[in-house]
């Protein structure tokens, strides 16, 4: 990659950056401080930015770059891997946005804690969500100290250092300032250069193909090295059967975490109904949707025209195939196209990094301000939330847990550099779907449900998943494990929830059957009469 | 109706991008404040609720009545009964039809890798078919709920609050 590029590409992030920190500053200049308007923007936003934000919180630089990649070099196996990340909206738009954005307030634990005994629940709800939030958070970190450094050519530490200090800083500035309101914003821009460097891509690769998708698919084959295997599943999840199980329990834990993982769930508190939380959806499902269909052709594109072991031998991992499909669209390296094509993938992958960043950051300062710090302030609060005093202070407190968290995402990205973080994100949709899933629907759906229920079936999903990923290859036993020198390997799978899913729901029937408190009718009523109507909801 | 409400604030900020400086912004924000003390009312029953659980009755413990009624009126029973079917139908038909398909990818390679027409195999019709019946299932759903249930919820919706409201003070 020659200067020109780097040149460019460094303009378009440091406009992108300038364009994000301007939002910024607009949005915290008209901010009133209060917790309406940190967490949820005022709860004013339309059916259409709040489908974009969705859009934009949800797809990270992983789908960009990863899966396009994965399909470079895997061919049939990455396509595989983008199903799950779509299917799992339905989840979200059958059983949670629409009774979610009617229960709650701020978080995945005010729809919970509404029926029950707050404190323990709040507690155990919040936990949960700050550790699906921080696992998150530290690969999109790492990854974009190893992103930034790929596509400008510089490997060395130090600049991958500096990147992911310099992004941590940057998503505290745009949080604490600027809230909800900045974060939607940063990710509606995102979203939309991230499509519109999608949609110029597939076009340039179609056209390329004469809009043959056949003869794509054939020359990507061919090109492959694979020939027709490369067009159907098993090149890199068909190995041995523990392989094969562990694709089974990541395709579950995808379809079941995306509706657990915070930082969607309080993007539907941004609208000011059900009807839009669902209208929201409708949107980012079809830019999703959409947006994968264009990675198959980008991945198969990447395989047919710059080849596959082209794209391995720049990175073993695939992650740079788009730009390299991208300079040679463009009309080779040494081109204006290719450069500025380049620079465009480039920019649009780093803004992606900080909008996804951003938007954890905020999810995960509200679980703990709004969970953590308010129930384990005071033992006995009564909900005085008219109190003009304690919501503004609750903000103060996000503020400086956004920092907080901040520093510890840029501790851990900066200690997990080297290391193969991939895992973490398939390890944050596990604990989403075997902490946050059985408890969020447990108490949308089930009269009998009860506090013991809740916090044992939050537990019962938490730690299952964390003390399985310890236990399993990822950490030990293996050549590419964090630590392999020493071997305490049990479990045999990378994903843990084929397992520690039903363990969560399992740990909620068990909790709620064997509890001595009887079911509160009349909140479960209010519960469903909420959910499903909207009454007094805010 | 506030499904207008939607529209015709996005189109007006969308057609018109200069309107979003203050002025816009304050007018919004001053409405959103209004309605939000309109709503406060409602907001409280909880904790009004909530309040009277510890204490003797009195007006609170109706509140819980009132969800309670609510709960058990014909009316609401059909508007549950309704999003139940077709979330039960729906979730069952795409689960497993998700699930076969990803057992099928990973258990039958072979049988995923048969040609149907040029490059085109069983497994890239399966895949676009995951696709295809997501979109088709947002569709059907959002086309259910906007038909079937959305007016019944609303007047549910306002009676309840009526009713709450009254209570609350």
């Amino acid at each position: 990659m020659s200067g020109d590029h780097q040149t460019l590409a460094l303009v378009l992030f440091s406009v992108f950056v300038a364009v994000t920190l301007a939002i910024t500053t607009w949005a915290s200049r008209k901010r009133h401080g209060t917790a309406e308007e940190f967490y949820a923007g005022g709860r004013l936003f339309t059916p259409m930015e709040n489908g974009f934000a969705i859009a934009g919180d949800y797809m990270s630089a992983a789908s960009f770059l990863g899966i396009a990649g994965l399909i470079a070099l895997y061919g049939y196996d990455g396509l595989l891997y983008s199903v799950g990340f779509l299917v799992a909206w339905l989840v979200v738009l059958f059983l949670v946005a629409e009774l979610v954005r009617n229960c709650g307030r701020f978080t995945l634990a005010d729809v919970v804690a509404s029926r029950m005994n707050e404190r323990p629940v709040r507690i155990a709800a919040g936990t949960s969500s700050v550790t699906v939030s921080v696992l998150y958070l530290v690969a999109q970190m790492v990854g974009a100290g190893s992103l930034v450094a790929l596509l400008l050519g510089g490997t060395s530490g130090a600049a991958q250092s500096w990147t992911v200090v310099g992004v941590g800083a940057l998503m505290v500035v745009y949080v604490s300032l600027g809230g909800m309101r900045a974060t939607t914003w940063i990710q509606i821009v995102k979203a939309v250069l991230l499509m519109g460097g999608a949609i110029a891509l597939t076009v340039l690769v179609l056209v390329r193909f004469h809009g043959d998708f056949d003869a794509l698919l054939s020359t990507a084959a061919e090109r492959s090295g694979h020939g027709e295997r490369f067009l159907g599943p098993g090149l890199k999840y068909g190995g041995s059967w523990t392989a094969r199980l562990d694709f089974i329990s990541l395709g579950l834990a995808l379809v079941l975490g995306t509706a657990g993982l915070p930082h969607i769930l309080s993007r539907f508190y941004t609208v000011p109904t059900a009807r839009a939380a669902r209208r929201s959806v409708v949107w980012s499902i079809g830019l999703i949707g959409g947006f994968y269909l264009m990675t198959v052709v980008l991945g198969f594109g990447a395989a047919a025209i710059v080849g596959s072991d082209e794209v391995r031998r720049s990175n073993p991992a695939g992650n740079t195939a788009v730009s390299l499909l991208s300079l040679d669209l463009g009309g080779g390296a040494d081109s204006t196209g290719g450069t500025i094509l380049f620079a465009i993938v480039a920019a649009v992958a780093f803004a992606t990094i900080l909008a996804v960043v951003a938007g954890i950051t905020l999810a995960s300062s509200a679980s703990v301000a709004h969970d953590l710090y308010a129930s384990l302030r005071s033992r006995s609060r009564r909900k005085t939330r008219e109190a003009p005093a304690k919501p503004r202070s609750e903000v103060a407190v996000a503020r400086v847990a956004a920092v907080g968290i901040g520093a510890v995402a840029i501790g851990l990205g900066l200690l997990a550099r080297d290391l193969n973080v991939a895992f973490l994100v398939g390890l944050a949709f596990a604990v989403a779907a075997s902490a946050n899933l059985p408890v969020l629907l447990y108490s949308l759906f089930w009269r009998g449900f009860t506090t013991r229920g809740a916090v044992w079936s939050v537990y019962g999903g938490l730690v299952p998943a964390l003390v399985l990923v310890v236990l399993s290859p990822v950490v030990s036993g293996s050549p590419e494990s964090i630590f392999p020198g020493v071997d305490f390997q049990v479990f045999p799978l990378q994903n843990p929830g084929l397992v520690s899913i039903p363990l969560g729901f399992l740990a909620g029937w068990i909790g709620t059957v064997t509890s001595e408190e009887s079911p509160d009718e009349a909140k479960h009523a209010e519960t469903e009469v909420r959910s499903l109507t909207g009454a007094g909801a805010v | 109706m506030d499904k207008h409400e939607d529209r015709d604030a996005g189109r007006v900020r969308l057609s018109d991008p200069g309107e979003l400086d203050d002025p816009w912004q304050d007018a919004l924000a001053s409405g959103w404040d209004e309605s939000e003390d309109t709503g406060a009312p409602a907001s409280s029953v909880p904790h009004a609720r909530g309040a009277g659980q510890d204490g003797p009755g009195g007006p609170a413990v109706s509140a819980a009545d009132i969800y309670l009624e609510v709960q058990r009126s014909p009316a609401f029973q059909e508007v549950r009964r309704r999003y139940r079917r077709f979330v039960v139908t729906a979730c069952i038909a795409f689960f497993s039809w998700y699930v076969a398909y990803v057992v099928a990818a990973t258990t039958a390679p072979e049988l995923m890798a048969r040609p149907v027409a040029g490059s085109v195999n069983v497994a890239m019709v399966a895949g676009l078919g995951q696709f295809l019946s997501t979109f088709l299932l947002t569709w059907a759903y959002v086309r259910h709920a906007r038909l079937r249930r959305d007016r019944a919820a609303l007047e549910l919706r306002w009676d309840t609050q009526e009713l709450t409201r009254g209570v609350g003070r």
